[in-house]
Protein backbone atom coordinates (compact mmCIF):
# COMPACT_ATOMS: atom_id res chain seq x y z
CA UNK A 1 0.00 0.00 0.00
CA UNK A 2 1.42 3.50 -1.04
CA UNK A 3 2.28 5.81 1.61
CA UNK A 4 -0.58 8.28 0.58
CA UNK A 5 -3.06 5.72 1.04
CA UNK A 6 -1.98 4.18 4.48
CA UNK A 7 -2.11 7.97 5.94
CA UNK A 8 -5.17 8.38 4.32
CA UNK A 9 -6.48 5.07 5.93
CA UNK A 10 -4.98 6.56 9.23
CA UNK A 11 -6.58 10.15 9.16
CA UNK A 12 -10.03 8.07 8.25
CA UNK A 13 -9.41 5.84 11.27
CA UNK A 14 -8.83 8.67 13.66
CA UNK A 15 -11.79 11.21 11.79
CA UNK A 16 -13.68 7.82 13.51
CA UNK A 17 -12.54 7.34 16.49
CA UNK A 18 -13.31 11.20 16.92
CA UNK A 19 -17.08 11.26 15.75
CA UNK A 20 -17.13 8.15 18.08
CA UNK A 21 -16.47 10.25 20.96
CA UNK A 22 -18.64 13.40 19.96
CA UNK A 23 -21.49 10.99 19.79
CA UNK A 24 -24.07 13.00 17.64
CA UNK A 25 -23.88 13.51 14.12
CA UNK A 26 -22.41 16.90 12.53
CA UNK A 27 -22.95 19.15 9.55
CA UNK A 28 -19.46 20.75 7.93
CA UNK A 29 -20.06 23.15 5.40
CA UNK A 30 -17.56 23.01 2.05
CA UNK A 31 -17.82 26.95 1.49
CA UNK A 32 -15.16 26.59 -1.75
CA UNK A 33 -16.93 25.25 -4.54
CA UNK A 34 -13.38 23.56 -5.78
CA UNK A 35 -13.37 21.10 -2.60
CA UNK A 36 -17.05 20.18 -3.18
CA UNK A 37 -16.01 19.04 -6.53
CA UNK A 38 -12.90 17.42 -5.22
CA UNK A 39 -14.35 15.69 -1.97
CA UNK A 40 -16.61 13.76 -4.36
CA UNK A 41 -14.03 12.94 -7.27
CA UNK A 42 -11.61 11.25 -4.97
CA UNK A 43 -14.37 9.61 -3.32
CA UNK A 44 -13.16 11.16 0.34
CA UNK A 45 -16.97 11.96 1.16
CA UNK A 46 -17.41 8.17 0.55
CA UNK A 47 -15.09 7.56 3.41
CA UNK A 48 -16.43 9.27 6.15
CA UNK A 49 -18.64 8.43 8.82
CA UNK A 50 -22.44 8.21 8.38
CA UNK A 51 -22.57 10.77 10.76
CA UNK A 52 -20.94 13.37 9.21
CA UNK A 53 -23.01 15.19 6.35
CA UNK A 54 -21.16 17.53 3.92
CA UNK A 55 -23.18 20.60 2.69
CA UNK A 56 -21.70 22.89 0.03
CA UNK A 57 -21.76 26.40 0.32
CA UNK A 58 -21.93 29.68 -1.72
CA UNK A 59 -18.45 29.36 -3.20
CA UNK A 60 -19.20 28.75 -6.72
CA UNK A 61 -18.84 31.99 -8.07
CA UNK A 62 -21.32 31.16 -11.35
CA UNK A 63 -24.11 29.98 -8.79
CA UNK A 64 -24.19 32.56 -6.73
CA UNK A 65 -24.40 35.45 -9.33
CA UNK A 66 -27.76 36.35 -9.47
CA UNK A 67 -29.96 35.28 -13.42
CA UNK A 68 -30.61 39.21 -14.07
CA UNK A 69 -26.87 39.38 -14.48
CA UNK A 70 -27.21 37.52 -17.34
CA UNK A 71 -30.12 39.58 -18.74
CA UNK A 72 -28.28 42.48 -18.56
CA UNK A 73 -24.99 41.18 -20.39
CA UNK A 74 -27.03 39.07 -22.78
CA UNK A 75 -28.83 43.05 -23.82
CA UNK A 76 -25.45 44.53 -24.16
CA UNK A 77 -24.18 42.41 -26.70
CA UNK A 78 -27.68 42.16 -28.45
CA UNK A 79 -28.30 45.28 -28.73
CA UNK A 80 -24.34 45.94 -30.37
CA UNK A 81 -23.57 48.24 -27.55
CA UNK A 82 -20.82 45.81 -26.47
CA UNK A 83 -18.20 42.72 -27.15
CA UNK A 84 -18.76 40.67 -24.21
CA UNK A 85 -15.46 38.52 -22.51
CA UNK A 86 -15.94 35.92 -20.17
CA UNK A 87 -14.61 32.58 -18.67
CA UNK A 88 -16.55 29.43 -20.32
CA UNK A 89 -18.22 28.59 -16.67
CA UNK A 90 -20.81 31.73 -17.30
CA UNK A 91 -21.76 30.84 -20.50
CA UNK A 92 -24.37 28.05 -20.14
CA UNK A 93 -25.76 30.54 -17.12
CA UNK A 94 -29.70 30.76 -17.75
CA UNK A 95 -31.14 34.61 -17.26
CA UNK A 96 -34.26 35.00 -16.22
CA UNK A 97 -36.00 33.61 -19.17
CA UNK A 98 -34.26 30.64 -19.43
CA UNK A 99 -31.81 31.89 -21.97
CA UNK A 100 -27.42 31.86 -22.04
CA UNK A 101 -24.85 33.62 -23.57
CA UNK A 102 -24.30 30.84 -25.41
CA UNK A 103 -27.17 31.68 -27.43
CA UNK A 104 -25.36 34.15 -29.00
CA UNK A 105 -22.57 31.60 -30.07
CA UNK A 106 -20.93 31.86 -33.60
CA UNK A 107 -21.99 35.54 -34.13
CA UNK A 108 -18.60 37.06 -32.34
CA UNK A 109 -20.37 38.67 -29.93
CA UNK A 110 -18.86 36.37 -27.32
CA UNK A 111 -15.23 36.02 -26.39
CA UNK A 112 -13.99 33.06 -24.45
CA UNK A 113 -11.49 33.68 -21.98
CA UNK A 114 -8.94 31.71 -19.68
CA UNK A 115 -7.02 34.12 -18.03
CA UNK A 116 -7.69 37.87 -17.61
CA UNK A 117 -4.10 38.83 -19.10
CA UNK A 118 -5.88 37.49 -22.62
CA UNK A 119 -7.94 41.19 -22.22
CA UNK A 120 -5.59 43.78 -23.32
CA UNK A 121 -5.02 42.15 -26.94
CA UNK A 122 -8.85 41.61 -26.97
CA UNK A 123 -9.78 45.00 -26.51
CA UNK A 124 -7.20 46.51 -28.65
CA UNK A 125 -7.99 45.11 -31.86
CA UNK A 126 -12.16 45.54 -30.90
CA UNK A 127 -13.98 48.41 -32.44
CA UNK A 128 -16.87 47.92 -30.00
CA UNK A 129 -16.29 48.29 -25.82
CA UNK A 130 -15.17 45.29 -24.61
CA UNK A 131 -17.13 43.98 -21.17
CA UNK A 132 -15.39 41.57 -19.27
CA UNK A 133 -18.28 39.54 -16.95
CA UNK A 134 -16.09 40.02 -13.82
CA UNK A 135 -17.69 36.84 -11.88
CA UNK A 136 -15.36 35.35 -9.06
CA UNK A 137 -13.88 35.51 -5.63
CA UNK A 138 -10.69 37.18 -3.91
CA UNK A 139 -8.91 34.07 -5.90
CA UNK A 140 -9.66 35.45 -8.92
CA UNK A 141 -10.46 39.60 -8.41
CA UNK A 142 -6.93 40.61 -8.49
CA UNK A 143 -5.79 38.65 -11.47
CA UNK A 144 -9.00 40.90 -12.67
CA UNK A 145 -7.93 43.91 -11.23
CA UNK A 146 -4.16 43.23 -12.52
CA UNK A 147 -5.21 43.19 -16.30
CA UNK A 148 -7.58 46.36 -15.99
CA UNK A 149 -4.26 48.42 -14.42
CA UNK A 150 -2.66 46.97 -17.87
CA UNK A 151 -5.05 47.87 -20.10
CA UNK A 152 -5.41 51.36 -18.81
CA UNK A 153 -1.14 51.02 -18.65
CA UNK A 154 -1.53 50.01 -22.78
CA UNK A 155 -4.00 52.84 -23.02
CA UNK A 156 -6.53 49.95 -24.25
CA UNK A 157 -9.66 52.28 -22.35
CA UNK A 158 -12.12 50.09 -24.00
CA UNK A 159 -11.96 47.21 -21.69
CA UNK A 160 -14.54 47.63 -18.94
CA UNK A 161 -15.57 45.42 -16.33
CA UNK A 162 -19.26 44.02 -15.37
CA UNK A 163 -18.00 43.45 -11.55
CA UNK A 164 -20.08 40.62 -9.63
CA UNK A 165 -16.94 40.09 -7.18
CA UNK A 166 -17.81 38.85 -4.43
CA UNK A 167 -16.42 37.74 -1.11
CA UNK A 168 -16.29 35.08 1.21
CA UNK A 169 -16.09 36.22 5.36
CA UNK A 170 -19.28 38.53 4.66
CA UNK A 171 -21.27 35.05 3.56
CA UNK A 172 -20.13 33.32 6.22
CA UNK A 173 -21.00 36.24 8.78
CA UNK A 174 -24.36 36.04 6.69
CA UNK A 175 -24.97 32.36 6.94
CA UNK A 176 -24.20 32.57 10.84
CA UNK A 177 -26.76 35.42 11.21
CA UNK A 178 -28.90 32.88 10.08
CA UNK A 179 -30.84 31.11 13.60
CA UNK A 180 -31.74 27.64 11.80
CA UNK A 181 -28.22 27.05 9.74
CA UNK A 182 -27.18 24.27 11.60
CA UNK A 183 -23.96 24.03 10.49
CA UNK A 184 -21.23 22.78 12.65
CA UNK A 185 -18.14 23.86 11.36
CA UNK A 186 -16.46 25.31 7.78
CA UNK A 187 -13.97 23.53 6.02
CA UNK A 188 -12.69 26.84 4.56
CA UNK A 189 -11.13 27.73 1.18
CA UNK A 190 -7.80 27.36 0.27
CA UNK A 191 -7.15 29.43 -2.87
CA UNK A 192 -9.41 32.62 -1.38
CA UNK A 193 -7.54 32.28 1.97
CA UNK A 194 -4.20 32.53 0.18
CA UNK A 195 -5.10 35.89 -1.15
CA UNK A 196 -6.84 36.90 2.59
CA UNK A 197 -5.35 35.38 4.59
CA UNK A 198 -5.66 33.55 8.09
CA UNK A 199 -6.77 36.47 10.46
CA UNK A 200 -9.43 37.39 8.12
CA UNK A 201 -11.53 34.42 10.05
CA UNK A 202 -10.57 35.65 13.54
CA UNK A 203 -14.61 36.27 13.52
CA UNK A 204 -14.92 32.92 14.12
CA UNK A 205 -13.82 33.06 17.37
CA UNK A 206 -16.72 35.52 18.46
CA UNK A 207 -19.49 34.42 20.81
CA UNK A 208 -22.13 32.71 17.58
CA UNK A 209 -19.13 31.86 15.54
CA UNK A 210 -18.12 28.23 14.80
CA UNK A 211 -14.81 26.72 14.22
CA UNK A 212 -13.07 26.75 10.75
CA UNK A 213 -10.18 24.84 9.08
CA UNK A 214 -8.18 26.05 6.09
CA UNK A 215 -8.01 23.46 3.63
CA UNK A 216 -5.48 22.47 0.43
CA UNK A 217 -6.87 20.32 -2.16
CA UNK A 218 -5.12 16.98 -2.18
CA UNK A 219 -6.61 14.02 -0.48
CA UNK A 220 -4.89 13.90 2.16
CA UNK A 221 -5.14 17.86 2.86
CA UNK A 222 -8.87 17.83 3.08
CA UNK A 223 -8.64 14.51 5.15
CA UNK A 224 -6.55 16.44 7.46
CA UNK A 225 -9.04 19.72 7.24
CA UNK A 226 -11.59 17.53 8.53
CA UNK A 227 -9.49 15.99 10.94
CA UNK A 228 -8.98 19.25 12.59
CA UNK A 229 -12.32 20.48 12.39
CA UNK A 230 -14.05 17.87 14.35
CA UNK A 231 -11.17 17.67 17.08
CA UNK A 232 -11.99 21.53 17.31
CA UNK A 233 -15.91 20.77 17.42
CA UNK A 234 -15.23 17.75 20.34
CA UNK A 235 -12.97 20.48 22.53
CA UNK A 236 -15.94 22.93 21.90
CA UNK A 237 -13.72 25.49 20.12
CA UNK A 238 -14.54 27.52 17.83
CA UNK A 239 -11.96 29.54 15.42
CA UNK A 240 -9.56 29.46 12.52
CA UNK A 241 -6.97 26.75 11.80
CA UNK A 242 -4.94 27.01 9.44
CA UNK A 243 -4.12 23.42 7.63
CA UNK A 244 -2.89 24.31 4.47
CA UNK A 245 0.28 26.49 5.65
CA UNK A 246 2.39 25.63 2.68
CA UNK A 247 0.02 28.33 0.66
CA UNK A 248 -1.49 30.10 2.85
CA UNK A 249 0.32 32.90 5.43
CA UNK A 250 -1.38 34.91 8.56
CA UNK A 251 -1.83 37.97 6.62
CA UNK A 252 -2.65 36.35 3.13
CA UNK A 253 -0.62 37.81 -0.02
CA UNK A 254 0.26 41.65 0.29
CA UNK A 255 0.48 42.68 -2.98
CA UNK A 256 -3.09 40.66 -4.23
CA UNK A 257 -5.00 42.50 -1.37
CA UNK A 258 -3.11 46.01 -2.28
CA UNK A 259 -4.56 46.37 -6.02
CA UNK A 260 -8.15 45.06 -4.42
CA UNK A 261 -8.03 47.71 -1.68
CA UNK A 262 -6.78 50.55 -4.02
CA UNK A 263 -9.19 49.46 -6.79
CA UNK A 264 -12.25 48.46 -5.58
CA UNK A 265 -14.93 49.16 -2.75
CA UNK A 266 -17.29 46.93 -0.77
CA UNK A 267 -20.74 47.26 -1.87
CA UNK A 268 -23.92 45.24 -1.02
CA UNK A 269 -25.21 42.92 -3.83
CA UNK A 270 -27.91 40.26 -4.23
CA UNK A 271 -26.18 37.07 -4.14
CA UNK A 272 -28.61 34.15 -5.14
CA UNK A 273 -30.24 32.11 -2.87
CA UNK A 274 -29.39 34.32 -0.09
CA UNK A 275 -30.42 38.09 -1.11
CA UNK A 276 -28.22 41.11 -0.72
CA UNK A 277 -25.36 40.63 1.76
CA UNK A 278 -23.81 43.12 3.80
CA UNK A 279 -20.91 44.18 2.39
CA UNK A 280 -20.68 41.15 0.58
CA UNK A 281 -19.49 42.31 -2.89
CA UNK A 282 -16.72 44.52 -4.81
CA UNK A 283 -17.24 46.96 -7.16
CA UNK A 284 -15.07 49.73 -8.85
CA UNK A 285 -14.01 52.63 -6.93
CA UNK A 286 -15.67 55.88 -8.16
CA UNK A 287 -12.22 56.90 -9.87
CA UNK A 288 -12.59 54.14 -12.37
CA UNK A 289 -16.07 54.99 -13.44
CA UNK A 290 -15.17 54.85 -17.25
CA UNK A 291 -14.08 51.79 -17.20
CA UNK A 292 -17.29 50.47 -14.96
CA UNK A 293 -19.78 48.59 -17.49
CA UNK A 294 -22.47 48.81 -14.90
CA UNK A 295 -22.32 52.94 -14.77
CA UNK A 296 -21.35 53.73 -18.51
CA UNK A 297 -24.42 51.60 -19.88
CA UNK A 298 -26.78 52.73 -16.85
CA UNK A 299 -27.29 48.85 -16.32
CA UNK A 300 -30.30 48.28 -14.17
CA UNK A 301 -29.48 45.70 -10.72
CA UNK A 302 -29.40 42.43 -11.34
CA UNK A 303 -32.49 40.56 -9.92
CA UNK A 304 -32.43 37.34 -8.54
CA UNK A 305 -34.50 34.75 -10.14
CA UNK A 306 -35.13 30.98 -10.10
CA UNK A 307 -36.43 28.58 -12.59
CA UNK A 308 -40.01 26.86 -11.41
CA UNK A 309 -39.30 24.23 -8.69
CA UNK A 310 -35.44 24.71 -9.08
CA UNK A 311 -33.83 24.37 -5.52
CA UNK A 312 -30.62 25.95 -6.48
CA UNK A 313 -30.98 28.57 -4.24
CA UNK A 314 -31.29 26.38 -0.85
CA UNK A 315 -28.32 24.23 -1.99
CA UNK A 316 -26.25 27.35 -1.57
CA UNK A 317 -27.34 27.94 1.60
CA UNK A 318 -26.42 24.45 2.74
CA UNK A 319 -30.34 23.81 3.51
CA UNK A 320 -31.16 21.22 1.01
CA UNK A 321 -28.51 18.79 -1.30
CA UNK A 322 -29.32 18.18 -4.74
CA UNK A 323 -31.22 14.41 -4.63
CA UNK A 324 -34.07 16.51 -2.57
CA UNK A 325 -34.73 18.29 -5.54
CA UNK A 326 -37.41 16.95 -8.17
CA UNK A 327 -35.99 18.16 -11.02
CA UNK A 328 -32.12 16.59 -10.15
CA UNK A 329 -30.79 14.10 -12.41
CA UNK A 330 -34.27 13.73 -14.20
CA UNK A 331 -35.53 17.51 -15.96
CA UNK A 332 -32.05 18.77 -14.69
CA UNK A 333 -28.27 17.16 -15.92
CA UNK A 334 -25.17 18.71 -17.18
CA UNK A 335 -25.88 18.20 -20.56
CA UNK A 336 -29.48 20.22 -20.08
CA UNK A 337 -29.26 22.29 -17.07
CA UNK A 338 -32.24 24.09 -15.52
CA UNK A 339 -30.15 25.96 -12.29
CA UNK A 340 -26.94 26.98 -12.18
CA UNK A 341 -25.77 24.77 -9.53
CA UNK A 342 -26.37 21.92 -12.24
CA UNK A 343 -24.25 24.36 -15.20
CA UNK A 344 -21.19 25.19 -13.41
CA UNK A 345 -17.90 22.57 -13.46
CA UNK A 346 -17.74 23.70 -9.74
CA UNK A 347 -21.71 23.84 -8.96
CA UNK A 348 -22.80 21.51 -6.22
CA UNK A 349 -25.08 19.62 -8.49
CA UNK A 350 -23.05 19.15 -11.29
CA UNK A 351 -20.64 17.35 -8.54
CA UNK A 352 -23.28 15.40 -7.01
CA UNK A 353 -24.31 14.25 -11.02
CA UNK A 354 -21.26 12.98 -11.51
CA UNK A 355 -20.04 11.84 -8.67
CA UNK A 356 -23.51 10.53 -7.15
CA UNK A 357 -22.65 6.65 -8.07
CA UNK A 358 -19.98 6.07 -4.88
CA UNK A 359 -22.52 7.05 -2.39
CA UNK B 1 -13.27 28.82 -10.19
CA UNK B 2 -10.71 29.13 -7.66
CA UNK B 3 -9.02 26.30 -8.80
CA UNK B 4 -5.00 26.90 -8.72
CA UNK B 5 -2.34 24.42 -9.86
CA UNK B 6 0.77 24.24 -8.62
CA UNK B 7 3.69 24.46 -10.72
CA UNK B 8 7.81 25.10 -10.97
CA UNK B 9 9.18 28.70 -12.02
CA UNK B 10 11.74 27.31 -15.23
CA UNK B 11 12.87 31.01 -15.83
CA UNK B 12 11.94 34.35 -15.04
CA UNK B 13 10.96 36.78 -18.19
CA UNK B 14 11.07 40.69 -18.60
CA UNK B 15 7.46 42.89 -17.17
CA UNK B 16 7.25 40.29 -14.84
CA UNK B 17 6.43 37.24 -16.61
CA UNK B 18 7.74 33.80 -16.26
CA UNK B 19 7.70 30.59 -17.56
CA UNK B 20 6.21 27.74 -15.31
CA UNK B 21 5.98 23.56 -15.95
CA UNK B 22 4.17 20.61 -14.40
CA UNK B 23 5.46 17.44 -16.02
CA UNK B 24 5.44 18.14 -19.50
CA UNK B 25 3.58 21.44 -19.88
CA UNK B 26 4.73 24.72 -19.37
CA UNK B 27 3.35 27.87 -19.47
CA UNK B 28 3.91 31.87 -19.43
CA UNK B 29 2.24 33.56 -16.44
CA UNK B 30 2.28 36.65 -14.49
CA UNK B 31 4.49 36.54 -11.23
CA UNK B 32 3.57 40.36 -10.16
CA UNK B 33 1.84 39.13 -7.35
CA UNK B 34 5.23 37.79 -5.99
CA UNK B 35 7.69 39.25 -3.79
CA UNK B 36 10.89 37.60 -4.76
CA UNK B 37 9.94 34.74 -8.04
CA UNK B 38 13.15 32.90 -8.95
CA UNK B 39 13.73 30.06 -10.77
CA UNK B 40 13.02 26.38 -9.19
CA UNK B 41 10.52 28.07 -7.19
CA UNK B 42 7.19 26.30 -6.31
CA UNK B 43 3.94 28.19 -7.01
CA UNK B 44 0.35 28.34 -6.85
CA UNK B 45 -1.17 29.05 -10.60
CA UNK B 46 -4.89 30.19 -10.89
CA UNK B 47 -6.28 32.11 -14.24
CA UNK B 48 -2.78 32.75 -15.56
CA UNK B 49 -1.79 34.59 -12.55
CA UNK B 50 1.28 32.84 -9.93
CA UNK B 51 -1.19 33.88 -6.63
CA UNK B 52 1.89 32.56 -3.68
CA UNK B 53 4.93 30.92 -3.48
CA UNK B 54 4.43 27.39 -1.56
CA UNK B 55 7.08 27.02 1.11
CA UNK B 56 8.51 23.66 0.67
CA UNK B 57 9.72 23.84 4.68
CA UNK B 58 5.68 23.88 5.26
CA UNK B 59 4.95 21.18 2.75
CA UNK B 60 7.93 19.03 4.67
CA UNK B 61 6.17 19.86 7.72
CA UNK B 62 2.75 18.50 6.59
CA UNK B 63 4.41 15.19 5.63
CA UNK B 64 6.14 15.44 9.00
CA UNK B 65 2.87 16.27 11.00
CA UNK B 66 0.87 12.86 8.79
CA UNK B 67 3.67 10.60 9.78
CA UNK B 68 3.33 11.52 13.71
CA UNK B 69 -0.16 11.12 13.17
CA UNK B 70 -0.05 7.42 11.42
CA UNK B 71 2.65 6.91 14.08
CA UNK B 72 -0.05 8.36 17.16
CA UNK B 73 -3.09 6.46 15.34
CA UNK B 74 -1.25 3.59 14.05
CA UNK B 75 -1.44 1.73 17.39
CA UNK B 76 -4.61 2.76 18.65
Amino acid sequence: MSDERRLAGELVSEIERTMRRIGKPLKLMEVCGTHTVELRRTGIHSLLPQAISLVSGPGCPVCVTPAGYVDNALSLAESGQAVIATFGDMLKIPGTNGRALSSLSGRGLVKLVYSPTELVAIARVSALPVVFLAVGFETTIPTVVSALLEAKKAGASNLLLYTAFKTVTPALRFLLSSRDHGIDGFILPGHVSVVIGEKAYEFLAEADGRPGVITGFESLDMLLGILLLVRQIERGENRVENAYPRAVRADGNPRARAIMEENLVPRSDVWRGLGKIPDGALGLRPEWAGSDAEKRFELPEARDAEAPGCLCSRVIAGKAIPPECALFGRRCTPDDPVGPCMVSSEGTCAAYFRYSARR
Amino acid sequence: MCLATPMKIEKILEGKRAIVSQGNVSVQVDVSFLENPKPGDHVIVHAGFAIETLSLAEAEERIALFRRMAELTGDA
